[in-house]
């Protein structure tokens, strides 16, 4: 009996060694959901860092006889796009600027946001005033119209629209930071470690960030997919990447006019944007569980 | 004061007849919005409060809900700023001489809800850790001395330092925010409710253990409870607040032997009582307390006492001397100047048939 509290001593003591965020990963990687949805994010990561070592067809080389092949075709496995060129290339070299251009501003926004949040939270009083009603005038505008009104005022480019895309997904960080450090800051240990002396960089540091950021974290993986369309919108509307840049916003939106003649192919890159979007989703849902000591 | 010396208790300043702390004319009005076209007040939370408290011993403060007992601890540790008055510390006053930094490092504070009153992310010994942390001691030592406190408060380190507060019981939560209290070396606790949540063997327990701690680490409590029994049981001095003010203050014994307020006495009345001759035979005190928006003109009380006159309710009484050593009361009956045809009065029997 005693060996058996001894051990369940010294398990815990290995725990506490390994630190919170082992905790999480060890918790996370119990979850099947959640490891099948990081080995597809993982996969696609990793297949369009290394594309250039895959020995795929070249993305830009098309051909006017081979235009619209079907799925399946031989030497084609996913068929050709409307300029003939390969999609099993075009949609690898394409992960590359989706999900760069799909969690690049968010994370940068995701840092700014919370910041600025948790500050105006925590904060209260002139500092919550200026920081919220400045937020509130960006939400007057819908985040389409935001991101093509900055990105055209920027100009054209991926830089310019990525910056674009962090200025619109930051007010909604902002919000959500807000309201859940309001929430926390009236609890009676944020009360006791001010009793402690503690300044409020440290509070907000130390007691406040660690209970806040779960559900922030979780919402800003929710921005993903939506930074992933809106990115590809921009492409669109030529305030994005350019054709023949492979990129599947740009992709899809391309290979609309083939939406009648090859209706499948033309699907295809919608297909990545939802697989990569709900494996997002599903994995923060995953997250948000495991980051919770509770459970 | 040196940062170093967190593990020694403090050192004593002024010698034994300086009280540690002591409060004067302390006043907090919280303003309240007033609803479409009613107009703005203010909540006297805490009005002109005076008192002071003495080294080692256990004051007591009693009083029922929302008469200002936590609002009192809460404006003693600058958790909230007063409106008016001034918190002195080992005789230097809180904002001149004596910062908020080293009056937090000598007053700490115990809360009620044991599981509110930790974060939930950090383990038993990071959340004792912390304040050390914030005063500059090394992590290592940090987390030596909440050991330490661990062992103090009778949690064996091995077993409680690295779980999280979800997983221990009401008891071991309250005994680890003791031990967070005690990080700093205090030499005024106070304990807000501590062991009004916890179930009565457990209270006992901790109870007995807050006795053993102030016997060796020499501290001094003031301790927050509505339960007259326990209040009884741990302390020296009692306070009794009603609707913001200090309506008596005495010894404990001349306190329940001779209580002078009426409405002290009407607290005690509510008590319930094992022994069947002295069975609570009609409700002591009527009504709700009065809206501390606009209270009662005079005497606070006047609205809910057997024996208000008019002059209760045009003049506020102050804390007069009853005659036994510390003992005051707010009450014209008290003072046999002012005009109560009941004053001078002072035993129960005496006023029944007077």
């Amino acid at each position: 009996m005693s060996a058996v509290a001894d051990d369940l001593v010294r398990i815990a003591a290995v725990d506490k060694a390994r630190g919170y965020w082992a905790s999480v990963f060890r918790r996370l990687s119990r979850d099947p959901l959640s490891v099948a949805c990081a080995s597809v994010l993982l996969l696609i990561a990793l297949a369009a860092i290394f594309a250039p070592y895959l020995g795929l067809a070249d993305p830009y080389q098309g051909s006017m006889i081979r235009r619209l092949r079907w799925i399946g075709t031989p030497g084609y496995p996913l068929g050709t796009d409307e300029l003939g060129r390969d999609m099993v290339a075009r949609l690898i070299y394409g992960g590359r600027l989706s999900l760069f251009l799909g969690l690049f501003p968010v994370v940068l926004a995701f840092c700014i946001g919370t910041t600025l949040g948790v500050m105006a939270g925590y904060l209260g009083g002139f500092v919550n005033q200026a920081i919220m009603r400045t937020v509130d005038v960006f939400y007057a505008f819908p985040s389409v119209l935001l991101a093509i009104a900055i990105s055209g005022a920027l100009g054209a480019g991926i830089t310019n629209s990525i910056v674009s895309l962090t200025i619109v997904f930051i007010p909604p960080i902002v919000r959500v930071s807000e309201s859940v450090t309001t929430s926390v800051r009236g609890l009676d240990f944020v009360d006791a470690a001010r009793a402690s002396g503690a300044g409020p960089i440290t509070i907000m540091r130390v007691h406040v960030l660690g209970n806040v950021l779960g559900p922030i974290f979780v919402y800003s993986t929710s921005l993903i997919s939506v930074c992933m369309i809106l990115a590809s919108g921009l492409s669109f509307l030529g305030l994005g990447t350019k054709p023949p840049e492979p990129e599947w916003g740009l992709m899809l939106n391309t290979l609309r006019t083939a939406i009648y003649a090859n209706p499948w192919v033309a699907a295809l890159p919608g297909a990545m944007i939802f697989i990569v979007s709900i494996c997002f989703n599903l994995l923060s849902d995953g997250m948000r569980s495991a980051m919770d000591v509770r459970s | 004061m040196s940062e170093a010396d967190l593990s020694a208790p403090a050192a004593d300043v002024g010698g034994p007849q300086q009280p540690l702390l002591e409060v004067r004319s302390l006043s907090k009005h919280f303003p309240v919005r007033g609803g479409f076209i009613g107009k703005a007040g203010v909540v006297r939370a805490v009005d002109d409060v005076n008192f002071s408290v003495d080294k080692g011993e256990v004051l007591g403060i009693v009083g029922e809900s929302g008469c200002g007992k936590s609002t009192t601890a809460r404006l003693v540790i600058g958790l909230i700023q007063p409106d008016q008055g001034s918190i002195i510390l080992d005789g230097e006053k809180l904002g001149a001489s004596l910062s908020l930094r080293d009056l937090r490092r000598r007053v700490q504070m115990v809360f009620q809800d044991s599981y509110a009153s930790l974060n939930p992310r950090l383990t038993v010994e990071d959340s004792i850790a912390f304040g050390p942390k914030v005063h500059g001691i090394a992590a290592d030592d940090a987390r030596a001395r909440a050991h330490d406190l661990l062992r103090k408060v009778g949690l064996d380190p091995a077993l409680f330092a690295a779980r999280y507060p979800h997983e221990l019981s009401g008891g071991q939560r309250q005994r680890v925010n003791i031990a967070r209290a005690l990080a700093l070396s205090p030499r005024l606790v106070l304990l807000d409710e501590a062991v009004s949540a916890l179930d009565k063997s457990v209270e006992a327990q901790v109870l007995n253990l807050l006795i053993d701690l102030k016997e060796e680490l020499g501290l001094t409590y003031v301790f927050i409870s509505h339960d007259l029994n326990v209040v009884r049981f741990i302390s020296d001095r009692v306070i009794v607040m009603y609707l913001g003010e200090v309506v008596e203050t005495g010894p404990v014994e001349a306190l329940w032997s001779d209580a002078r307020h009426p409405y002290t006495r009407a607290l005690f009345a509510a008590m319930p009582s094992l022994d069947p001759d002295r069975r609570t035979q009609e409700a002591p005190i009527t009504g709700d307390p009065p809206n501390p928006i606009d209270p009662p003109s005079g005497c606070r009380f006047h609205t809910r006492c057997p024996f208000a006159e008019s002059v209760c309710s045009e003049k506020s009484p102050s804390l007069f001397a009853t005659g036994n050593e510390r003992h005051f009361a707010a009450c014209h009956m008290v003072d046999p100047a002012s005009g109560h045809s009941k004053a001078g009065h002072f035993s129960a029997r005496e006023l029944q048939h007077a």
